[in-house]
């Protein structure tokens, strides 16, 4: 319950911020923090609770990019379709690759390996077909107006992802309060116990691919949408699926707050280290690595662990 | 209702289980007992699904069970402890039963009320919010029976839960198998605590090198010269024979 | 039908290039046949040695074949150093941490040299770049046969290291039973340490081979690192015949791939065969370990 109120403050407060006139670079970096929320989220599901780390969830994240966009450019149907075929294609490009993956039995390293390879894929595929404008890449044509669902002002996107991310996190809230979640959590701490108590592996991790596909097709659909351009590397590249590791194993994994928490800090951290650096290509993601290794070495729950951790310690404290 | 019939397996060249057959009847308790490395534990694991028997059959309730998976194995009604326990080791004892308890329950109040029912029948209610990892041997020992009496099974494979256990815990955990039978329950239990095994079971089958040999009841089966053969070593029991013999 | 002086040159360009890749493959086989983990800097520690060779090149003018012995001895420092100082400790012996971990060591690795040497590719001008010599019609670099004679000496310098030294003895043992070699009194941390330092040397010496012909750019080690994986999973993790092997075969299917179906699915061909690698045959070709 505490969890739920939580999500209802922070959607509420986020919600109205636009009303206390934040410049355009603010709500950008808002917009941008609270997509790679929700698009960790989707790694949190499958990594965080269920296990299966993903080198490559940008499979996804591209696949929603791709076909949105190409619905739009090549078939010249509306952004709504493309929307729709997004989260089918990453439903269905999710579907094969976990197929593939946990019917032949692929765990830890192994499966990182294969989405990592997937990724790679497609993206030598895209960067070697017509439909997809190749190395070129595809740009929307700017025509603002919500039936094309673009928008003149930053307030547009900003509440749509922030609609997402609130969505997203009831989802793990209830995700935790559900069959399907205390069976992938389960799966996570020990399969062969899992098996033995009646849970079908297969079947589970498969619908939390799934979900995680759609999910994070979705996402790319819309980032689509916001910068009207995709190319291979912006689809396919490694650094969606890095950044959306990175955001859930700084905040904690297996979290409901955790990738929020992340992506808070991490973009943070990064227009900090612009501020005081300039923009200098690499440091960024240098230091992005740096805290990747720190946050295994010494914080494994990652800071929501450490929040948590703390207030109990407060509490106790005060307590005595 | 549960049948096994000429099963064998083999680990590359060593036979683990060699032609066994053997019949659970319903409603009792019943136990495998032999020296270690007889074949045990595998034999669970193919009654179970873990393991897929290179020949013979199982059968459940009736119906050939053979190659299905563990998961669908234990969805009919039977499931396995194990005897190196696996708790989900970084949950409370409450989401680890709620594992077992979700496989006929979906809704989550209704699997926690399963949860605390069974937590009762262990005795483990005031370690509801306990972590599991954090749980004593005997602790973890009735965890793993709670989670698998969650799945509401027919017949329950325990594989060792009194191992490791000192005289006054298995004096505790005795009573609940027991109370677990007159509730209807097959139990089947691999033990090597023989205290157990004479008062728990009402027939016991023998295992040795992956091979029956001998079954009967507890008393019968502690007189059986091949059984004492085979935990005790070479020629003690024609030893012991000759003692008889020599008294009498 | 096609040309046979297309079909030998394919045969020899993907041999060469083969056995690029089996070098770049032979520390990743050696980490995991010990490790059991996958070390993914691998990549990035061997854009890391080449900008190492470019710089002894064009800073001190040392030749790349004479840096060789530098490189090595200098990669297996730093592999020794970070495995010892910053993986071992930062794992907490989780499979998943070390994944980890070492993506991070790559992502750090990665942007410093962004930030250093920018986005520029680097080569190195040495005057017998171009020598070649004609095998039946097929002109082959000489440095691109060096590093293929090389590829199969290190690879059998490896496998003696760890079949007849007293070191390859100890790695062995803790490759099969970590508790086991504890108790006979191996320092168990030592030889993991010497095992990640063995296996980036091994890609000081592919850089030092590599720079000839090959240019250097911060992300250079993309190109190789799934590469490399796809070749230790083909060969068996842990194999040097294997790595060997498979990093031919690859280079082959890269080669002949390019000829029928254009290079880039040339490319793709390696990852369906890594792909299916992994589906069908975990073990590899060869499935031993060290």
């Amino acid at each position: 319950m505490r969890t739920l109120a939580a999500i209802a403050v922070f959607g509420f407060a986020m919600a109205v911020l636009p009303a206390f006139g934040p410049t355009d670079f603010m709500l950008s970096f808002l917009t941008l923090m609270l997509l790679f929320a929700y698009l960790g989220q989707g790694w949190n599901i499958l990594g965080g609770y269920g296990g299966q780390f993903s080198f490559g969830n940008t499979v996804f994240f591209g696949a929603g990019l791709y076909v949105t966009v190409i619905t739009q450019v090549q078939f010249g149907l509306g952004p709504w379709a493309g929307l729709a075929a997004a989260l089918l294609a990453g439903a269905a490009v999710a579907f094969a690759i976990g197929w593939l993956s946990f019917r032949y039995g692929l765990r830890g390293s192994y499966f990182a390996l294969i989405t990592l390879a997937f990724a790679e894929v497609f993206r030598i595929v895209a960067n070697s077909i017509a439909i997809t404008g190749a190395g070129a890449g595809l740009q929307v044509p700017l025509d603002p107006s919500p039936a094309n669902l673009q928008f003149v002002g930053r307030e547009g996107f900003y509440w749509i992802i922030l609609a997402l991310t609130v969505g997203s996190l009831l989802l793990a809230w209830q995700l935790e309060r559900s069959r399907f979640g205390v069976y992938l959590i389960a799966i996570r701490d020990d399969e062969d116990a899992a098996r033995a108590l009646g849970v079908d592996i297969f079947r589970t991790k498969l619908r939390a691919i799934v979900l995680v596909g759609a999910m994070t097709a979705l996402g790319g659909a819309f980032y689509g949408q916001m910068f009207l351009y995709v190319d291979p590397h912006i689809a396919f590249g490694v650094s969606v699926s890095v950044e959306v590791l990175l955001v859930s194993i700084v905040g904690g994994m297996g979290t409901v707050f955790g990738p929020l928490l992340g992506a808070a800090a991490l973009h943070t951290l990064s227009e900090v280290a612009r501020e005081t650096m300039g923009d200098t290509p690499g440091l960024n993601l240098a230091l992005y690595g740096a805290l990747l290794v720190v946050m295994v070495m010494f914080l494994p729950k990652g800071l929501f662990g450490l929040a948590s951790f703390s207030a109990r310690r407060l509490l106790k404290g005060w307590r005595s | 209702m549960l049948e096994l019939r000429s099963l064998s397996k083999s680990f590359g060249g060593l036979l683990a289980t060699a032609d066994v057959s053997l019949a659970v009847p319903e409603g009792r308790i019943v136990s495998l007992i032999g020296p270690n490395g007889a074949g045990k534990t595998t034999l669970f694991a193919i009654a179970s699904g873990f393991l897929t028997p290179d020949s013979g059959s199982i059968h459940f309730l009736g119906q050939d069970v053979t190659g299905l998976p563990p998961h669908e194995i234990c969805r009919l009604g039977l499931v396995r402890t194990f005897q190196v326990v696996k708790p989900f080791a970084e949950q409370s004892v409450r989401e680890n039963i709620l594992v077992g308890a979700h496989l006929r329950r979906a809704g989550h109040r209704d699997a926690a009320e399963k949860a605390d029912e069974v937590a009762e029948l262990v005795g483990m209610t005031g370690r509801m919010d306990d972590l599991a990892g954090s749980l004593t041997i005997a602790g973890r020992k009735r965890l793993e029976l709670a989670k698998a009496l969650a799945t509401e099974p027919k017949l329950l494979l325990l594989d060792e839960v009194m191992a490791g256990l000192n005289p006054t815990e298995i004096e505790e955990i005795i009573p609940v198998i027991h109370r677990l039978r007159d509730s209807g329950l097959t139990i089947m239990l691999i033990e090597h605590v023989m205290q157990a095994v004479m008062k728990l079971s009402e027939y016991t089958w023998v295992l040795n090198q992956g091979r029956l040999i001998a079954e009967g009841s507890p008393q019968q089966i502690a007189r059986d010269p091949a059984v004492i053969e085979a935990y005790l070593g070479h020629g003690l029991a024609a030893r012991i024979e000759a003692e008889n013999r020599a008294n009498a | 039908m096609l040309d046979p002086i297309l079909l030998w040159s394919g045969l020899v360009n993907g041999l060469l290039q083969g056995a690029i890749y089996a070098l770049v493959a032979l520390g990743l086989t050696l980490i995991y046949g010990v490790l059991h983990i996958i070390n993914f800097a691998h990549g990035s520690l061997l854009m890391l040695a080449m900008y190492g060779v470019f710089l002894l090149f064009s800073q001190f003018g040392i030749d790349p074949y004479a840096a060789l012995p530098i490189m090595v001895v200098g990669m297996f420092v730093l592999g020794y150093g970070l495995q010892r100082g910053l993986i071992s400790r930062a794992s907490h012996g989780r499979d998943e941490n070390i994944l980890l971990v070492t993506l991070g060591i790559s992502i750090v690795i990665e942007n410093l040299a962004l930030f250093f040497f920018q986005g520029d590719t680097r080569t190195i001008d040495v005057p017998y770049a171009f020598d070649s010599l004609e095998v039946f019609g097929v002109f082959i670099a000489i440095p691109r046969l060096i590093a293929f004679a090389a590829a199969l000496l290190i690879a059998g310098l490896l496998w003696l290291m760890i079949q007849r030294s007293d070191v390859g003895r100890a790695i062995r043992a803790v490759a099969k039973e970590k508790q086991g070699a504890r108790l006979v009194g191996i320092n168990v941390e030592h030889i993991y340490a010497v095992s990640y330092g063995v296996g980036i040397a091994c890609l000081g010496a592919a850089a030092c081979l590599l720079m000839p012909t090959y240019l250097v750019y911060p992300t250079v080690g993309h190109a190789f690192v799934l590469i490399a994986f796809t070749v230790v999973v083909l060969g068996g993790m842990g194999s040097f015949p294997g790595a060997l092997l498979g990093g031919l075969l690859i280079g082959l299917c890269e080669s002949f791939g390019g000829l029928f179906l254009g290079e880039s699915f040339g490319q793709i061909g390696i990852f369906l065969v890594f792909i299916v690698v992994l589906l069908f045959r975990p073990s590899g070709l060869l499935g031993s370990r060290v």
